[in-house]
């Protein structure tokens, strides 16, 4: 079992799940929710994830999560208070647990020197408790049976198997024989449900209820390990079996009022211990391991459907073929000219509604909220907080803001650095902000919203802002820029993208490789999105993405270069001229300007760029269409003609051929041919460098 | 040989016997998805030569090599009697223009030849092993060798 990989596939997509239900819990008690059940909560995250590693033997996650459990559970049983300082050790501790998960996952030996300080920590927790070693005794004395420890008492546990719990072919003998090695038990069983007439008696009825009295149990959690396999199957009650200490009270688990969910989260709590013993308990409790398998994930599964994502996209897929087959069969009918066809073409515009429905249908499915990526960041932010001994408090808005399942998925890498930057370097050291009379703690905000058929996802910063001056020296001694270039600020603010770029005076680990921020811009250019900065010195600096709501589908305008047929996402395109032969100049040797508004903005020939045949025809016989990209401010494409604006399907070159300079993809037309779709960004910047200089001067100048 | 091929034991191969360049060659069976007509590509900037340019495969976008140019023979004028094979190498669908394909060869595995080694150019080194074939004989292409993971293109 431990080695099927689906199996284990399944675990880790429910740690997940897990760690996300963690850090959220984690959050609500830093935030001030001290109820029980948010620990609880956290406890029961913990807890499963431990439990499952333990089947897989993943024995430094199960080590670290039962440290951390045991942590969690002194905290839910009030013996030990919330404190900031224990605050600060579980979100640690939570974070380096989901990088176990992950570790575990990758096959990776995990990064000792992260988990040990957290363990160090969790376990002067557990030291600073004067009864944690006498509990490790309890355990043994359970086993050796003899007594210690305070709150030692019993339990009470009642226990009815349900129908389906004979039908799964579980035995009540071995969950008796398993409760009965905890400590010395006491065993009843209530025979009167048994029907009085043999005739009726159905030999898979749930007709007999037992009770078992435990003496000498610390802890009900022993004992719901053993039923952990099938406390679905039967109804169980667990209970002190005398009055007890009033601080176990919350630990009292009546299974049956749970969701499924708690008690299959709950079940299988163990100090370390105890580890012996309830490894031997569910094995004898359970001989037979399929149905109860199965049992579980069938009730779980009823809210939310786990799709392997490959099967969403070849659905998506198949709906692009869809609609790009709708406009074929339009095409065709128009040229076939049918009379008396408007019923017809009615029809077909139905069809095409119901396709785009469908489509949209579909991408939903794709779209997930930035939340998990949010609470990612999160953590990041923290991390990065504490290394550079700032105070930093993180404030999310729109965490369920919804985006296609990729964008979530390569946008956390970009957000990292960016988060990890604003701290760095936008954030001031706390004597800093005192001396400008800010308060000592920054504040880190990041947003999520959908504006206009895009994303918007804003990091800002409440630091000390862009240090233009700097920023400009710098790119002036790296060679980026000639010294006596002037720059707009805007142009300064996009320096900071520019590869191998890096304010940071000393290189810490955090950030200032010099890697950043070029490296962010690319990645979320490849999302077919776009970064921007604005700064207000002494106020802050603010990071925003826009990304395209999907990648899968995107407006165009159908274009035609040196023959071929291409498209230019509309997103990038301003408007498109037919220039005048006064509004164009010539520059060097082939360059051309064109006027627009008295702005002057170089020319770029498609077909030239892309090495197709060049167009002889003139410029003002040709199309140019104004661009803006984030790399140049503004640059006009020429192309031979533009036929028509259309929503396309987005194919990816990369699969079959690799990537292509200027091309971002190709996608299908209605008469069943590819057209290429034009990367503005890449087009405009690769004709970028050699004129950057003259370029640079002649913004300034107009 | 003709003992050997009737060797109950010896494990069956199938090929598809195919003519680029004005030679012989053939592809393992398995590698082939489908044998499609020639039909105009759309063309990728920037492309290597032998890559002609991107056709739509029910959806998908299949790129086409020139086999011929690939091996280092004369490129190929492509016409509507030209054909194009869709292979899959590794995890890629490339489709490759020849100048025909002639039929299945079924071989025992046995009656495959090591490739002589002479002097190598580009057709050499991307054979496999050689077939005899009654008078004549046939060159295993590896498309893996022929094609090494994703093909640099030039920006």
């Amino acid at each position: 079992m431990a080695t099927d990989p689906s199996i284990l596939d399944t675990f880790f997509e429910e740690c997940e799940d897990l760690i996300v239900a963690l850090t959220e819990g984690l959050t609500e008690m830093r935030d001030g929710a001290e109820d029980d059940e948010t620990v609880n909560a956290v406890f029961r995250a913990v807890h499963s994830i431990k439990g499952a590693a333990g089947a897989f033997a993943l024995d430094e996650l199960v080590g670290f999560a039962h440290k951390f459990e045991t942590v969690l559970d002194e905290l839910r049983s009030n013996r030990l208070t919330t404190d900031e300082k224990l605050l600060r050790v579980l979100q640690r501790a939570g974070d380096v647990l989901a990088d176990l998960v992950e570790a575990a996952r990758d096959n990776i030996p995990a990064n000792r020197d992260q988990v040990d300080p957290v363990l160090n920590e969790l376990q002067a927790f557990l030291g600073a408790e004067d009864d944690q070693p006498e509990e490790e005794f309890v355990f043994e004395a359970m086993t050796l049976d003899f007594d210690s420890a305070e709150d030692q008492s019993g339990y009470l546990v009642s226990f009815r198997p349900s129908h389906e719990f004979y039908a799964c072919g579980h035995d009540p003998a071995l969950l008796i024989k398993a409760l009965n090695e905890l400590g010395p038990a006491t065993i009843s069983v209530d025979e009167t449900a048994l029907p009085d007439d043999f005739g009726e008696f159905d030999w898979e009825g749930g007709y007999l209820t037992w009770t078992i009295e435990i003496e000498d149990l610390a802890t009900d959690l022993s004992i719901l390990e053993i039923f952990q396999f099938v406390d679905d199957l039967c109804d169980l009650k667990i209970s002190p079996r005398d009055t007890p200490p009033p601080p176990s009270t919350p630990q009292t688990i009546e299974t049956e009022d749970l969701p499924d969910i708690v008690t299959t989260a709950a079940v299988e709590v163990a100090p370390k211990e105890e580890e012996k013993p309830s490894a031997d308990a569910p094995d004898a409790a359970t001989p037979s391991p399929g149905p109860k398998a199965d049992a579980k994930p069938a009730k779980r599964n009823a809210t939310s459907l786990r799709v392997d994502p490959k099967r969403v996209d070849r659905l998506i897929n198949a709906v692009g073929e869809l609609i790009i087959n709708q406009s074929v069969i339009s095409q065709r009918l128009e040229k076939a000219a049918i009379p008396n066809a408007s019923d017809l073409f009615a029809d077909l515009d139905d069809y095409k509604l119901l396709a785009r429905e469908i489509q949209e249908g579909v991408m939903a499915i794709r779209a997930q909220p930035v939340k998990p990526l949010f609470q990612r960041m999160l953590r990041i932010a923290r991390e990065a907080a504490d290394g550079t001994g700032k105070d930093v408090a993180i404030v999310t808005h729109g965490e369920n803001t919804e985006v296609d399942k990729t964008v979530v998925e390569r946008l956390a890498d970009p957000l990292t650095h960016m988060i990890r930057n604003a701290i760095d370097h936008g954030i001031e050291a706390p004597e800093q902000r005192k001396a400008v009379g800010k308060p000592t703690q920054g504040v880190l905000t990041l947003t999520a919203s959908q504006r206009s058929g895009s994303i918007v996802i804003e990091i800002a910063d409440d630091g000390a802002g862009l240090n233009r001056t700097r920023i400009r020296a710098i790119a002036v001694e790296k060679g980026l820029i000639p010294a006596d270039a002037t720059l707009s600020e805007q142009e300064i603010d996009q320096l900071l993208f520019a590869p191998g770029f890096s304010t940071a005076t000393e290189i810490t680990n955090l950030s200032g490789r010099g890697v950043g921020m070029d490296v962010v811009k690319t990645a979320i250019t490849t999302l077919g999105g776009r970064v921007g900065i604005t700064s207000v010195p002494g106020k802050g600096t603010t990071f925003s993405i826009t990304l395209p709501l999907t990648l899968a589908v995107m407006d165009g305008m159908i274009i035609n270069v040196g023959g071929q047929t291409m498209v230019v996402p509309i997103s990038s395109i301003l408007e498109s001229i037919r220039p005048n032969t006064s509004d164009i100049s010539r520059i060097g040797l082939n360059g051309e300007l064109l006027r627009i508004r008295g702005e002057y903005v170089p020319i770029v020939d498609l077909a030239d760029r892309l090495g197709h045949p060049r167009d002889e025809r003139k410029m003002t016989e040709r199309v140019l269409l104004l661009i803006q990209t984030e790399a140049v401010p503004q640059c006009a494409l020429a192309v031979d003609d533009i036929f028509d604006q259309r929503q396309v399907v987005v194919k990816s070159m990369q699969g079959n051929y690799g990537a292509i300079s200027g091309i971002s993809g190709a996608t299908i037309l209605g008469d069943g041919k590819i057209a290429l779709i034009i990367d503005p960004d890449a087009i405009a910047l690769n004709a970028a460098p050699r004129n950057f200089e003259e370029e640079a001067t002649h913004v300034a100048a107009s | 040989m003709s003992q050997q091929a009737e060797a109950p034991q010896a494990k069956q191969l199938e090929f598809v016997t195919l003519v680029a360049g004005g030679q012989n060659f053939c592809v393992e069976i398995t590698q082939i998805r489908e044998i499609r007509r020639w039909t105009p590509v759309t063309i990728l900037p920037h492309s290597p030569f032998h890559v002609l340019g991107v056709i739509n495969l029910r959806g998908a976008v299949i790129p086409i090599i020139d086999l011929a140019v690939k091996l280092g023979f004369e490129k190929i004028q492509p016409t509507e009697r030209h054909v194009i094979i869709i292979t899959a190498i590794e995890d890629r669908i490339v489709g490759l223009l020849v100048e025909s394909v002639s039929e299945i060869l079924g071989v025992s595995a046995d009656m495959v030849r090591e490739t002589p080694r002479g002097p190598e150019d580009p057709a050499t080194r991307a054979i496999q092993g050689i077939i005899p074939v009654d008078d004549d004989m046939t060159k295993i292409i590896n498309l893996s060798a022929l094609m090494p993971s994703l093909d640099p293109v030039a920006a």
